[in-house]
Formats: structure tokens, C-alpha cells, sequence
């Protein structure tokens, strides 16, 4: 019964991609109904050859973990992918004869751009989260995931939502919304996944056998449940076909522009802050082998931080057509977030008390605490540039890509390096990492990558927004657009080596992981023994 | 929660909440006093600034703020400010006569400044941020001018424009792309001619049968000479400065396929004064006439 409906949803599924890979009126849709035909189409043959055959009976006792294995390899690999790009393009910015004519209109910066972005922000990033979810949830509830193999269904749907996002970008398909660039089709599609895994989120937490629900959990289910939210709102759109990528989006103007700036911000505030404090506050107490510093600030500094990041979006429409009560109203939340966003840095760094020391021996811990150090330093500075007369001088300019990615480098980056190297010896049953000094090495190469790339940003930053201002005596422009392009060409160069230095850390941890995963023998897991 | 058994960290002597998950414990630590009320700081500045600036949405309007902010009014304050300052200088450009406005006079120096502003704003985009121009697109410092370098002729050309659809009286002039009517051979000659006029190596014989070519198909616009005619822009080919290039490619690509250099009209896009302004920029960079 439950094989037969799944059959004939395969079967439908790709005959009408079939359809839709002849109907197509363009190259992306084309390309991504021949790449779901082929899907649908091999887990339909698959399937049939299961049908009727006795399946090995799943050993349910212990925590499903082969899933969370699948996700730390994507982490690893998306990571890589999406540091490549980034390093390409930061290339392309300061020698644009890496536009090269043979691979256009496919390689231009215009198309590599946002594949840098969701690659690293939902791909690596993504992967990050669901894989460390399934791993904290199943910890600190007691018991396995909920929904047998929905988990894999979630981790296999999501990375399928990324090649379809990655390719259609490199083929021309986007909505021309940042960071929700992917097509209707698309969005529809990980809608899907997006709410399974919240199915299987809730569904573990229900069978929890601890009383409470650990902080962690609060941080990552507030980041599901909004950031399904965010996703069906800023993509309610109409396609012009439904044989065709292209659609329309039902806001006009400056609505559209804050709806996208409440799902932009809010993409930052719960996917890439509350989804990566929930990591936070499981891994940083396990690795520190100390308690949590304290239950009270969690829980304020939770409800706070949940409250007030959704109202912070209009900041980023500062001086346009947005009526000027919403831009105040952008800016008073964003400075009032100030405190409850640095309430995750105090605990996770005072969790430490008791064991600085093993800031001189573990290099994982050490990324912890920079990683932390970075989360606070760019939750100041964002409430900061999101100030009016602050923005007048960094809006546009590279003040804005340097803050971003000293949070998403410093922050995201460095606490997911970390629970790479804690996931990955406990995953494959290995004593520790393959090496600690290429942690150490890494951890070098990222922290240096970081700060030359933040650093070179600030400069030609605050130099581009002082010149595009400058006046002479008599209010006449004192510089043209090409000026400022020109005076930041030796700081894009500085930014470009800043970018490679992180990704040869990152390309060291893929080499420590893979040799971590080949060698030694695999042991299971026990599951968890709930307190008393 | 507490239930009765307190527990007590051993190193910072903290009591704990009780709960562990997967080993994680808790401490019961109090909010820090800095965190705490820098955050309620936050907040009570949060409040006055609503009440200072615009903030509040109402049914038809929002709360205007007893400072009487807006971003509009402000910029619009600026620029109002600038344009008190400037206005008598301005003015007196505006009814100038460019030929006759002399060079110390104070609308001189305002045009030449604005003009350049104007042109950093608009211009620099093809021209350069310097005015050297790039491959098909005109260098305006030297004295080389295809429609003209007076002032009136600048005017004209920044007001409407070349060879575009937009104004009726855009310089028109379309160079036939002989490609279409004359043998390769016959292009392959007139190439050697153009090179010879320019004094650049060249096959002297070919060049001696594309003298014909030339006088038949390219001296109407070009002249006998080969010095170019401002009427329609066509260029001089007897210097060494090139609009799309001036070796043997580039010339056979011009005359086989012909050059379409098109210009926007800035009469719609620039007021009065701005186009006097760049007009006054332009002409003294180096070549005006």
C-alpha cells in the first residue's frame, strides 16, 4: 500500500518532468526537468526492485546518526564549493578580465555572486544546522528522531533545493531577490523539505525523555519555524507559466523591497544567528566540559532577541522610498538588539570559566572563543551601521560586505569548523581527529583570512562612502563612481588573499576529515541516560 | 525546578539548575548588572528617539516626532543651502554669453567646476573619469574634434546627441559598410591607403589602387585629403589619433563593416546651466576652439 503510493507518486513525478523537459520555454527549467526525471525515475526503478523483498530490520535502538554522518560530509563539501566561488569572484572584482569571454554569460560575476552566497549561507550553512539539529536534538531529548526516514528525505531534499538553486543561477533562472534568488518551482520544493524537517524536529522533541527542553533547542526551533515563515512570505509569487522558471512577485515596489529586507534581515537573525547560537549552546558546554554560565541570562536573552530581530529589516532601506517611521523603527530595535544578541556571546564565552586553560591545548575550543569574539564584535557592529547617520556613510558601500563576513566567516564559519572537528571523531568512532596540529593550522589560516578580508573591507569601505560624499566649496561632486573603483583596486587584492587563506584552512579540515573518516574502526553510540 | 536538591558547581561555586542533558548542566547565575542595564539603557533611548523622530504608524499617517524630522526635508535643506550660496553666480551663468564670459570672471570658474561635477556624474561613464576617452569613445583633451570644438558646436552636441533616437536633431552621419558592395580586394587597397595617409607602413602598390577606391567611395565625406569633414563627423585620417583603432585590422573591420558611435541627448537630463557648465568644462580641457 504505503510502496504502491509511493510509486505512483515517482512515476507521475517524472512523466510530468518529462512533459515539462519538452515544454520548457527555458534553459533552467529545461535542465532542472531532466535532472528531477532522473531522480523521480531511479528511485522508482529502486523501489520496484525492493517491492516484495524482506528489508533488513532497522536497528532502532540507537541514535540515527548515518544521517547526521551524510550531513557533516555536505557541510564539508558545500563549505568548500562555497569558499571557491567567493575566492573567484573577489578575484573577478579586482581583475575583471576574469570575466572571460569563453564562459559567458555563465561565469560572469553577475551569475557567480549569488551561487557564493547561497552556497555558503544555505548550503554549507544549511547543512551545518540540520545536520547539528538531528545531532542535538537526539542528545539532548534522550532518543532517536522522529519519523524513521523523513530525516533522510529532509537531508536529501534540501541538498536537491541546492543544486536546483546552484544551477538555475548559472543558467540565468533567478527572481532577482537577494539571498531568495531560486525560482517558484524551487521555492515550492524546499517549502516541502522545510516543513518535514520540522516535522521531524517536533516529533523528536515530543518523545523527549527529559523534562525540559534544552536552551539549544529553543534557538533552533525558532529558527525553523521562522525561517519557514520568512521563505513562503518574501516568495509569494505568480509564475508567468508553468512551463517556464520565470515568475512575478505579487508585492509591487516598496513593499517588495520590505518584504525581501524583513526576510533578508531575519535570514541573517535566525537562520545565521539563532540556528548557529543553538549549535552554540550545545557544543561549546560539551567541548568546554563545563555547565552553561547562566539559565537566566538564556532565557532573557531568547525571548529578547526572538522578539526584537523581526522588527530590525527596514534598516536596510534607510534614505529610499520607505517612509521614514519605518526606517526609525528599523534602527530603535536594531540598537535595542544590541544586548540581547551579545546575551549569547556572555554565555557562551563565561561557560569557559573553569577551563580557560584549554584555550593553550585545544585549538577546537580556540575557534569556539574567536568565533564567539567575531559574533560580538559584528552584533556591535550592526547595530552600529544600522544608526541613520552611520548608514548615510556605509550604506553601499564595502563597510556592508565586510561586516557581513566578519559574522559569517568569523561567527558561522569558525563555530561550524568546530563542530566539524567535534562531530566528526565521535561520528565515525574515531579517539580524536586524524591531526591537532592541522586545526591549529587552520584555525591560523582562517583567523588571518578573516581579518584581512574585514580589515581590507572597513578601509575601502569608509574611503568609497567619504568620497562618494565629498563636496567641493561650492556643493559640486568631487569624484566620479570610477574614482572610487579605482582608489579600492589594492584593497580588493588584500580581500582576494584574505579569501584564499581561509579557504586553504577550510581545503587542510577537508583533507584532517577525510583522513579522520578512513581510519580506525567505527563504534555505535549509546544512547543518552535522561537525568534522574 | 530547584526541588530540594541544590546543587553547586565545584569551580565557580555556582548553583546549578539541576537539569542535565546529555551531561550539560546549567548554572544559576544572575544577569549580569552591565549586560542588564546598558540593555535597559538601550531601551529608554529607544523610547525618546520615538518620540523625537517619526515612529509610529497611525490609520493615515504616522507620528510625526516632536522634532519635526524627515530625511526629505533634510537633504532638501542641503541642497537648498548650496543653492542660496551660489545662486548669484549661477545666475550670472545662466545669462552669460560663454564666447565673451571671461576667465576670471567668478561664472567662469563656477561653470568650469560644475561642469565638471556634471561630467564625473554623466560623462566619465564612456569618456573616462579623465576625459581620455577609451576604444570608440573620444578623447576630449586633445584638439581633434569629429562634429566640432567651438563652444556653440560642444552645446549641440551634448544637447542632442549623436546618431540616437531620441532627438530629431542629433548629428546623424552612417558610414556605409562597404563590405556589402566592394570586392575584398578592393577594401584590402583602400586599407593600404588609409595607412599610407596616416604615414603608417603600408604595401605602396596596393595603396596606389586603393587611392582610387578612396577618392570613388570615402573622399565625399573624408575629403580628397583624407582630412575629415565636421559636417559629418567623419574623422581625419591623416593624424595618428584613432577612434577605433588605426592598424591594419582595425581599419579593414571599419571599412568592411562600418562604426556606429552613438551619443545620448543630455537636453532632456541636464538643465540650462549644467549644459553650459560641462560645455565650459569640456572646451578647456586642452582642445577647445
Amino acid at each position: 500500500m504505503w510502496d504502491t503510493l509511493k510509486l505512483t507518486l515517482l512515476g507521475l513525478t517524472a512523466l510530468i518532468a518529462a512533459l515539462a523537459a519538452n515544454w520548457g520555454h527555458d534553459l533552467a527549467y529545461q535542465a532542472h526537468a531532466v535532472l528531477i526525471m532522473l531522480v523521480a525515475a531511479g528511485l522508482f526503478v529502486w523501489l520496484v526492485g525492493q517491492v516484495g523483498e524482506r528489508r533488513p530490520a532497522v536497528d532502532a535502538s540507537g541514535y540515527a546518526d548515518d544521517v547526521i554522518r551524510a550531513g557533516v560530509i555536505a557541510t564539508g563539501f558545500w563549505g568548500i564549493v562555497g569558499f571557491l566561488v567567493g575566492v573567484v569572484i573577489a578575484l573577478q572584482l579586482a581583475y575583471p578580465a576574469l570575466n572571460f569571454d569563453w564562459g559567458q554569460p555563465y561565469t560572469n560575476f553577475g551569475r557567480l555572486r549569488p551561487l557564493h552566497t547561497s552556497a555558503v549561507i544555505f548550503a554549507f550553512g544549511g547543512n551545518a544546522l540540520i545536520m547539528s539539529s538531528f545531532y542535538i536534538v537526539q542528545r539532548t531529548s534522550g532518543t532517536r528522531l522522529w519519523g524513521g526516514n523523513l530525516a533522510w528525505f529532509v537531508f536529501w531534499g534540501y541538498n536537491l533545493f541546492i543544486v536546483l538553486a546552484a544551477t538555475g543561477y548559472i543558467l540565468g533562472s533567478t527572481q532577482s531577490k537577494e539571498y531568495a534568488e531560486p525560482e517558484w518551482y524551487i521555492d515550492l520544493w524546499l517549502a516541502i523539505v522545510w516543513v518535514a524537517f520540522l516535522v521531524v524536529y517536533m516529533g523528536t522533541i515530543f518523545n523527549r525523555r527529559e523534562k525540559h527542553i534544552y536552551v539549544a533547542n529553543w534557538f533552533l526551533l525558532s529558527f525553523i519555524i521562522t525561517v519557514a515563515m520568512l521563505h513562503i512570505v518574501n516568495n509569494i509569487s505568480i509564475p508567468v507559466s508553468i512551463w517556464g522558471s520565470k515568475s512575478v512577485q505579487v508585492f509591487a515596489g516598496v513593499q517588495d523591497a520590505m518584504v525581501q529586507w524583513w526576510y533578508g534581515h531575519n535570514a541573517v537573525g535566525f537562520f545565521l544567528t539563532a540556528g548557529f547560537l543553538g549549535m552554540m549552546y550545545y557544543f561549546v558546554p560539551k567541548q568546554a566540559n563545563r555547565p552553561i554560565y547562566s539559565y537566566k541570562l538564556s532565557i532573557i536573552h531568547f525571548w529578547a532577541l526572538i522578539f526584537l530581530y523581526i522588527w530590525a529589516g527596514p534598516h536596510h532601506l534607510h534614505y529610499t522610498a520607505l517612509p521614514d517611521w519605518a526606517s526609525t523603527l528599523g534602527m530603535v530595535f536594531s540598537v535595542i538588539l544590541w544586548m540581547p544578541s551579545w546575551g549569547g556571546m556572555i554565555n557562551g564565552l563565561m561557560t569557559l570559566q573553569g577551563a580557560w586553560d584549554k584555550l593553550r591545548t585545544d585549538p577546537i575550543i580556540r575557534m569556539m572563543v574567536i568565533s564567539l569574539a567575531f559574533y560580538g564584535m559584528s552584533t556591535f557592529e550592526g547595530p552600529m551601521m544600522s544608526i541613520r547617520a552611520v548608514n548615510s556613510l556605509s550604506h553601499y558601500t564595502d563597510w556592508t560586505i565586510g561586516h557581513v563576513h566578519s559574522g559569517a566567516l568569523g561567527w558561522n564559519g569558525l563555530i561550524t569548523f568546530a563542530v566539524l572537528y567535534f562531530l566528526t571523531p565521535r561520528l565515525w568512532g574515531r579517539k580524536e581527529m586524524y591531526s591537532m596540529p592541522a586545526i591549529n593550522w587552520h584555525f591560523w589560516l582562517a583567523t588571518i583570512g578573516i581579518v584581512l578580508y574585514a580589515a581590507s573591507m572597513w578601509v575601502t569601505g569608509i574611503l568609497e562612502g567619504l568620497m562618494w560624499r565629498e563636496v567641493d566649496s561650492q556643493g559640486f561632486l568631487v569624484n566620479s563612481f570610477a574614482d572610487t573603483v579605482e582608489a579600492k583596486y589594492p584593497m580588493y587584492v588584500v580581500r582576494a588573499l584574505g579569501g584564499v587563506l581561509y579557504l586553504a584552512g577550510a581545503g587542510i579540515m577537508a583533507w584532517n576529515m577525510w583522513m579522520t573518516i578512513r581510519g580506525g574502526v567505527r563504534a555505535s553510540a549509546p544512547v543518552g541516560v535522561p537525568a534522574e | 525546578m530547584m526541588e530540594d536538591r541544590t546543587e553547586h558547581d565545584p569551580v565557580t561555586g555556582t548553583e546549578t539548575t539541576g537539569h542535565n542533558w546529555d551531561g550539560i548542566q546549567e548554572l544559576n547565575t544572575p544577569l549580569p548588572r552591565w549586560w542588564l542595564w546598558t540593555f535597559y539603557l538601550t531601551i529608554i533611548w529607544g523610547i525618546g528617539y520615538c518620540i523625537a523622530y517619526p515612529a509610529w504608524p497611525l490609520i493615515d499617517r504616522a507620528t510625526p516626532g516632536l522634532l519635526g524630522y524627515s530625511t526629505r526635508a533634510e537633504v532638501e535643506a542641503q541642497i537648498e543651502a548650496v543653492d542660496a550660496r551660489n545662486a548669484d553666480v549661477a545666475a550670472r551663468l545662466a545669462s552669460a554669453d560663454l564666447a565673451t564670459l571671461g576667465r576670471n570672471d567668478p561664472a567662469y570658474h563656477y561653470g568650469v567646476a560644475g561642469g565638471a561635477a556634471v561630467f564625473r556624474a554623466h560623462c566619465s561613464q564612456c569618456h573616462g573619469a579623465g576625459a581620455a576617452g577609451a576604444l570608440g569613445y573620444p578623447n576630449l583633451l586633445d584638439d581633434d574634434w569629429l562634429w566640432g570644438g567651438t563652444l556653440d558646436a560642444i552645446a549641440a552636441t551634448v544637447r542632442h546627441g549623436i546618431r540616437n533616437d531620441t532627438d530629431d536633431d542629433a548629428r546623424w552621419s552612417e558610414m556605409p559598410a562597404y563590405g556589402e558592395f566592394l570586392e575584398a580586394e578592393q577594401i584590402a587597397a583602400a586599407t593600404e591607403f588609409v595607412l599610407q595617409l596616416s604615414g603608417q607602413p603600408h604595401d605602396s602598390q596596393l595603396a596606389t589602387s586603393g587611392a582610387t577606391v578612396f577618392a570613388e567611395e570615402c573622399a565625399s565625406c573624408h575629403m580628397e585629403a583624407g582630412t575629415g569633414d565636421r559636417e559629418t563627423g567623419a574623422p581625419d585620417l591623416t593624424d595618428a589619433i584613432w577612434l577605433y583603432g588605426g592598424d591594419r585590422e582595425a581599419i579593414t573591420e571599419s571599412i568592411t563593416n562600418s562604426r556606429f558611435g552613438v551619443m545620448p541627448a543630455w537636453g532632456p537630463r541636464l538643465d540650462e546651466v549644467e549644459i553650459k557648465a560641462v560645455t565650459l568644462y569640456v572646451h578647456q580641457l586642452g582642445g577647445g576652439e
